[in-house]
């Protein structure tokens, strides 16, 4: 078990490694360099920037040596904490990621406790009361989550919202506490807001963990021990809960390898129709105005929260299920 | 092998046992579940309707007119005054509020315009070469063509429906195409890996687990920013299907290489490799065949997935572009509140991707089912 998690860790820093490679690719992939096509931006548009400016972020960047080293400086920049500046916000780039990947995280957490909280109860119902009305209700259900892409649940949430009730659910914050400094009245204005978005993301989400629940649950009701319990008289609800249900939702735990990263990436698109204040729309806007070390680092971030969602969900399923012997696998 | 050969021709001569091959089996499976079977009815005429959109539309969708801008759905009736009639749309009048500034449409139920099957439209060439201009519903006499708007107008005033039309085209075989390569890159390095094992396979194995580990929409965002704005239509669609199916090849070579694994072993397998079958001839005629159903079935579930990254790559604006037409591209029109408060019609194109997906997905679950001795 140990040496599990230890061999995982000791494995983190060789995959870092790649994914900085990839995100170093990605944005390198558009065509000049950023700086030229930003200066004839600006020039344009009126403005100027100091020359001394451009040489400093020429020289920081080392955009006019080759590309190993180009990319030595931008992960030695990177280890040291130092993330960059932004170009087109004129800020650090560690300033305008922080909060935003705070409300991102605390999205996303909410979003796969609600997805748990109800794919379990809906699975364990339709595995028990298989081929009952409302088994094929949730099935139906299902489809239909899975087939709706999110950002379109969320369109017409907003729009039934304003019909019926003439509000305008966007944002995380009342504009009151927008920019205002954290406190308990601004946590209790964000968890006044985050429902909404919380549900549109989890719902595919809940679709498809409450079809694994099920099939899993069903396999288990059909095993020995089942009867075997059933058998000896134990209430028909006490059984399902306490045998079937604990094997069947261990593998539920494993779907957090590919949950968080499906959450993180879906967060991104929910996040741009419903102007919330989490990571994705900045990346979007980075990745259009070609301000690409911002992008690469925030590519880096999503890859690392996914590894580190992978690794979390391979540490619990050991744990729970002690069938898994990692170490010899 | 002589004795095998020797029995089988010996079946073969009686008439009495009827060898039911596998493919038939899964079909007749198939054909017991009733929603699969619909679906699939609903695959083939969504399957019709990106090879001939020219003949469901029924206006070009490119033809803007600005002074036709939002007008809302024109239902088709068949109840005038309450008789029955043939069936018409009621002609819209626009007027501007001269407060708001808004175009608002009335309808105006004193006329009616005829709605006619098989009616006189604009040309096109069918399939693109098939010269025509007879559409399935047309607006108005074949003397006095009108126009008429079943789903509504967008922004520019362009016929919805014929623009759901021509949009299926694009977002359906986006999803086909990409889908397509990322099944052969599928097959092959998943056979590789599945047959050969060792080395191979674990090199392939570590590969596929990077890829999965990495988020797959801000990669295709990063991939499809990085995408000349001054592309073509049809060289920025090549590359999103590449890019699309770049990320999407390794669950199937999962699932290829489980099923080679577990063949591998399987006494059928080994006979043909003691009576000295070439490997190819293993793989070809012995292996594929017998899992060849669970790759359609996968196939079928992973096409709704590349049709809803689609969707979502041109809704953010970096997926196709216009001038060309996807659902992903005519949602774009929708993308926030005040449109869609303004002009609810435009999250149409949004129920035909829920509709599509929706259908494929049921499909590739029964064909999943179907495929699987095990079962029932």
């Amino acid at each position: 078990m140990h040496w599990f998690i230890l061999k995982r860790l000791l494995l983190l820093p060789f995959l870092l490694l790649i994914f900085s490679i990839v995100s170093f690719a990605l944005i390198q992939a558009p065509p000049g360099d950023f700086l030229t096509s930003y200066v004839a931006e600006l020039a344009a548009g009126g403005t100027s920037i100091d020359q001394t400016q451009i040489e400093a972020l020429r020289n920081r960047y080392g955009l006019d040596q080759p590309m190993y080293v180009q990319y030595g400086k931008w992960v030695g920049n990177l280890l040291r904490g130092d993330l960059g500046v932004s170009l087109e916000w004129r800020r650090a780039n560690s300033e305008l990621i922080g909060e935003r990947l705070l409300l991102t995280l605390i999205l996303t957490t909410f979003s796969l406790i609600f997805t748990w909280a109800v794919a379990i109860p809906i699975g364990i119902f339709s595995a028990t009361r298989q081929y009952s009305f409302l088994d094929y209700v949730f099935t139906i259900l299902n489809y239909i989550g899975l087939a709706t892409p999110n950002f379109l649940l969320a369109l017409v949430l907003m729009w039934v919202a304003f019909d019926n009730f003439g509000v305008t659910v966007t944002g995380l914050f009342s504009p009151q506490f927008l920019d205002a400094p954290w406190s308990w009245a601004r946590v209790g204005d964000l968890l006044s807001h985050i429902w909404l978005p919380m549900i549109v993301l989890g719902v595919a989400g809940t679709a498809q963990i409450a079809r694994v629940v099920r099939a899993n649950l069903l396999d288990e009701l059909s095993k020995p021990y089942t009867e075997m319990a059933r058998a000896k008289g134990l209430p028909e609800w006490k059984l399902v809960l306490k045998y079937p249900t604990r094997v069947a939702i261990a593998p539920v735990v494993s779907t957090l390898g590919w949950y968080l990263p499906q959450l993180l990436s879906g967060g991104l698109v929910v996040s741009v129709v419903m102007s919330l204040p989490t990571i994705g729309p900045l990346l979007l806007r980075a990745l259009i105005g070609q301000d690409m070390y911002l992008a690469g680092t925030i590519i880096l971030i999503f890859c690392l929260l996914a590894v580190v969602g992978t690794l979390l969900s391979d540490i619990l399923l050991a744990v729970l299920d002690p069938r898994i012997k990692l170490e010899n696998s | 092998m002589t004795d095998i050969t020797a029995g089988a021709a010996q079946s073969a001569k009686e008439p009495a046992v009827y060898v039911t091959p596998a493919w038939k089996l899964t079909w007749l499976r198939f054909t017991k579940h009733k929603l699969g079977v619909i679906c699939l009815g609903v695959v083939a005429v969504i399957t019709l309707t990106a090879l001939a959109p020219e003949f469901f539309s029924t206006a070009d969708p490119n033809v803007t007119s600005a002074r036709r801008a939002y007008i809302p759905p024109q239902v088709i009736r068949i109840f005038h005054e309450g008789r029955l009639v043939l069936p018409f749309v009621y002609e819209v009048e626009g007027a501007r509020n001269a407060r708001t500034l808004k175009m608002e449409w009335a309808k105006d139920t004193s006329t009616r315009v005829p709605v006619r099957l098989f009616a006189r439209g604009y040309s096109y060439k069918l399939f693109g070469f098939i010269p025509s201009d007879i559409h399935l519903v047309g607006f108005g006499s074949a003397s006095a063509p009108a126009t008429g708007h079943v789903l509504g107008t967008d922004r520019l005033g362009r016929d919805q429906w014929s623009r759901l039309m021509y949009g299926t085209r694009i977002s359906l075989s986006i999803g086909l195409v990409a889908v397509a390569i990322s099944t052969l890159l599928g097959i092959v390095l998943g056979g590789i890996s599945g047959y050969f094992g060792g080395l191979v396979d674990n090199v392939i194995q570590r590969i596929i687990e990077l890829l999965q580990a990495i988020p797959a929409i801000p990669v295709w965002l990063a991939l499809s920013a990085a995408l000349p704005r001054t592309w073509s239509v049809s060289t920025v669609y090549f590359a999103i299907t590449v890019i699309l199916a770049l990320l999407g090849w390794t669950r199937l070579a999962r699932e290829v290489r489980g099923r080679f694994l577990s063949l591998r072993e399987e006494d059928f397998v080994t006979a043909a490799r003691l009576v000295g079958a070439s490997q190819s001839r293993i793989i070809f005629a012995h292996m594929v065949p017998s899992f060849a159903s669970h790759i359609i079935a996968a196939v079928t579930l992973a096409v709704p997935v590349m049709i809803l990254n689609e969707t979502f790559l041109s809704f953010l604006g970096l997926g196709m572009r216009p001038p060309a037409i996807s659902w992903g591209v005519m949602l774009q029109e929708a993308q926030n509140l005040q449109s869609v408060v303004n002009a609810p019609w435009l999250l149409i194109p949004g129920l035909f991707v829920i509709i599509t997906v929706l259908a494929l997905n049921i499909l590739g679950d029964g064909l999943r089912d179907a495929a699987d001795p095990y079962s029932h």
